[in-house]
């Protein structure tokens, strides 16, 4: 404990992932390979930048005038015979769900990858009602196999070796596998393909609405998607409230950029827009469509000038890709459902008197990638400052961190303080490099640097500041 | 070049920026600073009033005594035709970061804006203002760019550095990998969670082993003292120098 966050309790899941080698191996090769895929995707295609300014403006148009969106959105989608309701928090959602399950008789419903699923806890709502909740996204799978959260956005397993995968499934089937990923891969598809035709409901989740044409969109690599979309006689899509854009010109420009941030692909094997169930005569889809369009603690942004615009989040990962520290630690080091840069602002903004997810403001260095990478350009570290700034005004900074700083700070505007004080360091980092008794006295009465002198050597500190030798340096001239 | 660039900064007078970093803990920096702008014929003053831009305040959540540093700031600067700064960061603070703190208050806004103006980061200075890309220094050895994070991401620092470090002579520059990520050093990021600053620098210090330079060369001091202290703590011979040390150098070998 270095007692200077909120509770230290992202620093102790910190310290857990650090220690483990093969998870730190394996998050940092898959980062590096998708960071990797984004810059090459953004190379080649040329217009990446003016693709970004695109969706940046697309993104806040809508959210700039939500709820006439939602509407025009919604009286389309309704015309066309999709069932919408709306969800203020996570229980509702759950219910609404469940409600329709119990409706249709469903014991079995067939989930395709959805972040907000994770986020209202839905599969634990389905099978408190006694419905079978069954995630057909090979690597959801894999996570509910394991009884564990995802630690990805886009990547679930992210941070799981591959023989841990093939003990699972080999649990799982009670037959040995090997590791190769076509077997893996063949035995899910195996083992999952029986029960799409199973499954009374199909659940998704919804990448983005589109209010001109009333449409929800999926996209997807596995195809499962489309499976759980398709074959179930009921679907039920759970949309983020900001989940929109008002125009298929506007889709577009998500089309060519959610990929490419989250991959490096040019476009996912699966793009599938969906506007309504299926019509008479037709003999794929479903026979209703129920779009659930969930809040919890969204909109309540819209009037949060410094955090709305990261309602234009598309959840595409990149900022995961890029910020050291989530390569460093991986994504259950947050202990959110949201990891990485994004999940540190969205997640305590989502729930205000959650002192866990606060602290979660210090996660970062604040170096930018996070904003550099974000295809709509949120500038999250600027975000993350302004949440440090509120947590210390709520008093929730580490207290002896936050009094330090604070000193320091207030020493800063007295400049006879501010030298004295930097004499009078430099001579105690001095005599602590030295190695005598005195040194190391000054060293353990600053608890604060104990820890990062063990994992790094002493600066040479000087004796003279710049300030003391400047009249020296005036006279070269 | 070298001849007629004795003159180039002649009639041109800055205000050095030093930061409180290179001042208590780098002196050298600053001094190779004012050595390499004089040599140019660059009047520089230091205003003795300067104590730190704010930056450690703003990030560490204290708005107000980070308000109070930056007003502070802009009244010590203002009256000079031009400030260089030796670090990309504290310049960064005062092109993005007072944008952020005086947004809602015109006046103070105006200011910060007028600074910022005239507020280079010192290897800018050198290029887009003076014009210099050669600058006849010399050292021998192979150094290897580490690109500070707000330097390029905040103050959008471009390829200034590197064509300055391209005309030393007798320098090599290593090809450095992922050279863009960040060190680890995040301010009160490194003593706040050491452990994992201790990952992120790792990560650099391997990449730098790899990249066969002896010399790591950067912008920001902060930077440079966190890969210093990582690189002397894992026994790698490896000297970390701000760039205007690398350009004050006339001779071959380290300074």
């Amino acid at each position: 404990m270095s007692g200077l966050g909120l509770h230290d309790a992202f620093l102790d899941r910190a310290r857990h992932a650090l220690g483990q080698e093969h998870l730190k191996q394996a998050v940092r090769r898959t980062t590096d390979r998708l960071r990797d895929g984004r810059a090459a995707a953004s190379a080649e295609a040329g217009a990446f930048e003016a693709w970004r300014d695109a969706l940046s403006e697309a993104r806040r148009r809508a959210i700039g005038r939500l709820d006439v969106v939602l509407q025009a959105w919604q009286a389309r989608a309704e015309a066309r015979g999709v069932l919408v309701h709306h969800a203020v928090d996570a229980r509702e959602a759950c219910d609404i769900v469940v409600g329709i399950a119990r409706a249709k008789g469903a014991r079995l419903a067939a989930k395709g990858k959805s972040m907000l699923s994770e986020e209202i806890e839905l599969n634990q709502a389905l099978e408190a009602a006694c419905v079978e909740a069954l995630e057909t996204d090979l690597g959801e799978w894999i996570i509910q196999l394991a009884g564990e959260r995802p630690s990805h956005i886009i990547l679930p397993v992210v941070h799981k070796p591959r023989g841990e995968i093939r003990e699972l499934f080999e649990r799982h089937g009670g037959e040995p596998l090997s590791d190769e990923t076509r077997v893996l891969a063949g035995y899910a598809r195996d083992r999952l393909r029986a029960e799409f035709l199973r499954a009374e409901l199909g659940v998704t989740g919804c990448n983005m609405a589109i209010a001109e044409t009333g449409s929800i969109a999926l996209f997807s690599n596995e195809g499962n998607g489309r499976m759980v979309s398709t074959l179930p006689r009921t679907h039920v899509a759970l949309m983020g409230v900001e989940r929109i854009v008002e125009t298929l010109a506007d889709f577009a420009h998500l089309v060519r950029l959610l990929p490419r941030s989250a991959t490096g692909q040019r476009v996912t094997t699966y793009v599938n827009v969906l506007s309504g169930p299926a019509r008479p005569g037709e003999l794929d889809g479903p026979e209703e469509l129920h779009v659930v369009v969930v809040d919890a603690g969204r909109t309540a942004q819209l009037a949060e000038r410094d955090y709305r615009d990261a309602l234009a989040c598309v959840r595409c990962g990149a900022c995961l890709n890029a910020c050291p520290v989530y390569s460093a630690v991986g994504g259950h080091a947050y202990g959110t459902v949201y990891p990485g840069p994004i999940g540190a602002v969205i997640e305590p903004l989502y729930a205000r008197d959650d002192e866990r997810r606060a602290e979660l403001a210090e996660a970062s260095s604040l170096c930018g990638a996070c904003h550099e990478a974000c295809p709509v350009r949120i500038p999250l570290h600027d975000m993350l400052v302004r949440l440090r700034q509120d947590n210390a005004r709520r008093g929730r900074g580490g207290p002896t961190a936050l009094a330090l700083q604070r000193i320091a700070a207030r020493a800063m505007a007295v400049p006879f303080v501010y030298d004295a004080a930097g004499r009078i360091a430099r001579r105690a980092a001095r005599l602590a490099a030295g190695g005598g008794q005195l040194g190391r006295w000054a060293l353990g009465s600053a608890p604060v640097l104990r820890e990062l002198l063990r994992r790094r050597a002493l600066p040479d500190v000087p004796i003279r500041s710049f300030r003391e030798l400047w009249d020296e340096l005036e006279e070269e001239r | 070049m070298t001849e007629r660039s004795e003159a180039v900064g002649a009639r041109r007078r800055v205000a050095l920026m030093v930061t409180c970093l290179v001042d208590q803990l780098a002196p050298e920096v600053g001094v190779a600073v004012v050595r390499v702008l004089r040599r140019q014929g660059v009047q520089v003053d230091f205003p003795r009033a300067q104590t730190c831009c704010g930056q450690a305040a703003w990030n560490g959540g204290l708005a107000d005594e980070a308000r109070a540093l930056a007003e502070r700031a802009i009244e010590i600067f203002e009256p000079y035709e031009a400030v260089v700064v030796p670090s990309g960061s504290c310049a960064g603070m005062v092109h993005h970061g007072y944008e952020e703190i005086f947004r809602d208050d015109a006046a103070w806004l105006a200011r910060a804006r007028a600074l910022a103006a005239k507020t280079h980061e010192f290897s800018q200075y050198v290029v887009s203002v003076l014009g210099l890309v050669d600058l006849g220094a010399a050292r021998d050895g192979t150094c290897a760019y580490h690109p500070s994070c707000h330097a390029t991401r905040l103050l959008g620092l471009g390829d200034e550095p590197r064509r300055l470090l391209e005309a030393v002579r007798g320098l090599r520059i290593a090809t450095l990998a992922r050279a863009e990520d960040c060190c680890g050093f995040g301010g009160a990021f490194c003593a706040k969670l050491p452990e994992l600053s201790d990952a992120i620098v790792g990560a650099k210090v391997s990449h730098l082993a790899q990249s066969g330079a002896d010399t790591v060369v950067s912008s920001d001091v902060g930077c440079l003292l966190n890969i210093q202290g990582a690189c002397k703590h894992r026994g790698l011979p490896i000297e970390a120098l701000h760039i205007a040390q690398v350009l004050e150098g006339r001779k071959g070998g380290a300074a």
